[in-house]
């Protein structure tokens, strides 16, 4: 059953449009990379589906369970807040909101959960640090256990690797690979990183302000879309 | 010490001014690090600009000064947020608009109407004897409504500071939380301006925040210390008006003044410390 569907997607901001006839599917499990040049509408999408930006026209149908607003985000780095006086515990703590209805307070099942996703991604010996004070891999590692929180489902990642170097980054998508195997956790990831998003990702989504390809990640090795993007590449 | 407060203490309008101003003073100190750590922490000297103009003009007409003052500055508030969401103007000069707009108003009716008498002054500067009996119980209980909303919204208005971006993808309605957090500000600075000055209130907004933040690396210890900081320096800075006669705004700004460079210097020696 897929979890989001999207139907003749119209994008933008006000008046301009910056991504049209969008058509593809996230099924429950899945491992879809999203790429594309600078500019081509990658992170729209992605705040679309997130419900940040509404659709101009189409729509974009979440069923399998999966609700709006249950999704496991990972904004692109903004890097501003790092003054920001706030712990990992705290920032981790905070992606259980979304299911909390109405209530005030942290219970329980929201702490539980807290720890077990700061155990996944091996930072709760960090529990307790400033999350200004980490390095950027391990900031990115917080975020992850953050949206982890907010989901069992769907994780939604705009270029987790931003800015990271090359050993923290292929840390990272282990990480990612990880969880999607072993959690069943399905993954939407923005990459700019194509050689790995082919080998990583079981789908391959490619927009150019529209939808040039979607499909397997084998199928898009021998496609006239990959070989366009890949002699940009080099 | 404990003669000297039970002196102060046998004063009404001491008793008066420690209750609310305690209250206001922990509101405000909860408030700052949001307000801070949004870009927000012109909010309070606007608002309370916007505050004089309000509290001139009721005393103009002759209405009850918190009654007037209150809604209007909720809706200076409002109006302010949303310039920094939508408007043209930026958030700062929409800031600077509006509050010097309202000082010119508010002198304008103050000149027109009783002149510059010594209430004017006090809206400005601020009065220890500021708090009247019937004041209290309102001001008292707002204050403590304040208190009881952050507390409630705490976990939510933490996200909505720390990641905006994130706190809407997750279904946090992040505009309900600013907008709340206008409205206590309003509140907060309304009932305070009183005591701390038109001029002077985004002090206590702004200060306690700031030292608290020198000191503490997490979200809670900051909240905490910035309290402790704010309702100390503010019964510390009565109690000098008190004694010395001195302008109770002005104290209390000077006493935070005074922890914040403590702070500063504290945290200064750690990062030595940690180098060498």
């Amino acid at each position: 059953m897929s979890l989001i569907t999207c139907k003749d997607l119209v994008l933008g901001y006000e008046n301009t449009v910056v991504l049209r006839k969008v058509n593809f599917s996230v099924e429950s499990g899945d491992y879809l990379c999203v790429v594309g040049e600078n500019g081509s509408g990658k992170s729209t999408l992605i705040k679309s589906l997130v419900g940040l930006i509404k659709p101009i026209r189409g729509e974009i149908i979440f069923s399998d369970g999966l609700h709006a607003g249950e999704i496991g985000y990972l904004p692109q780095q903004s890097g501003g807040k790092q003054d920001f006086p706030a712990s990992v515990r705290e920032v981790v703590m905070s992606g259980c909101l979304n299911s909390m209805g109405l209530r005030p307070f942290f219970g329980r099942v929201e702490k539980q959960r807290a720890e077990q996703s700061m155990r996944l991604l091996g930072i709760w010996d960090n529990r307790d640090d400033a999350v200004g004070n980490l390095s950027g891999g391990q900031r990115q590692r917080v975020f992850l256990a953050r949206a982890l929180c907010a989901t069992s489902k769907l994780l939604v990642l705009d270029e987790p690797a931003a800015g990271l170097d090359p050993v923290v980054t292929s840390e990272l998508y282990e990480i990612v690979r990880r969880l999607n195997r072993e959690q069943g956790v399905a993954v939407v990831m923005i990459s700019h990183d194509l050689q790995s998003a082919i080998s990583n990702a079981g789908k391959i989504l490619h927009l150019k302000h529209e939808q040039l390809f979607f499909g397997s990640a084998q199928a898009y090795r021998n496609s006239a879309a990959y070989r366009s993007l890949a002699g940009v590449d080099r | 010490m404990i003669e000297l407060l039970e002196k102060m203490l046998t004063y009404p309008f001491m008793v008066r001014a420690f209750v609310v101003g305690g209250l206001v003073s922990l509101c405000a100190a909860l408030l700052g690090v949001s307000l801070v750590m949004k870009r927000y922490s012109m909010i309070g000297d606007g608002l309370s600009h916007v505050g004089f103009g309000a509290l001139a003009i009721a005393a103009a007409l002759g209405l009850a000064p918190l009654a007037v003052a209150i809604p209007v500055v909720i809706a200076a508030a409002f109006l302010l947020l949303r310039l920094n969401v939508h408007g043209r103007v930026g958030g700062d000069a929409a800031i600077a608009l509006i509050s010097t707009a309202a000082l010119a108003v508010g002198v304008m009716v103050v000149s027109l109407t009783t002149g510059m008498t010594t209430d004017v002054e006090n809206y400005m500067f601020g009065s220890i004897l500021a708090m009247e009996k019937g004041d209290v119980a309102l001001s008292a209980a707002l204050s403590a409504a304040v208190l009881a909303m952050y507390l409630l919204c705490y976990n939510r208005i933490f996200a909505v500071t720390y990641d905006e971006t994130f706190a809407r993808a997750t279904g946090v309605r992040a505009g309900f939380y600013d907008s709340m957090l206008a409205v206590m500000t309003a509140v907060t600075v309304v009932l305070g301006m009183r005591m701390m000055g038109a001029l002077l209130i985004s002090s206590l907004i702004v200060f306690p925040a700031l030292s608290a933040m020198r000191l503490c690396r997490r979200f809670k210890s900051v909240i905490l210390c910035s309290a402790l900081v704010s309702v100390l320096c503010f019964f510390a800075g009565m109690t000098v008006s008190y004694l010395f006669a001195a302008p109770a705004g002005a104290s209390v700004v000077l006493m935070n003044l005074l922890v914040y460079g403590a702070f500063w210097a504290i945290s200064a020696l750690k990062t030595r410390l940690k180098s060498e």
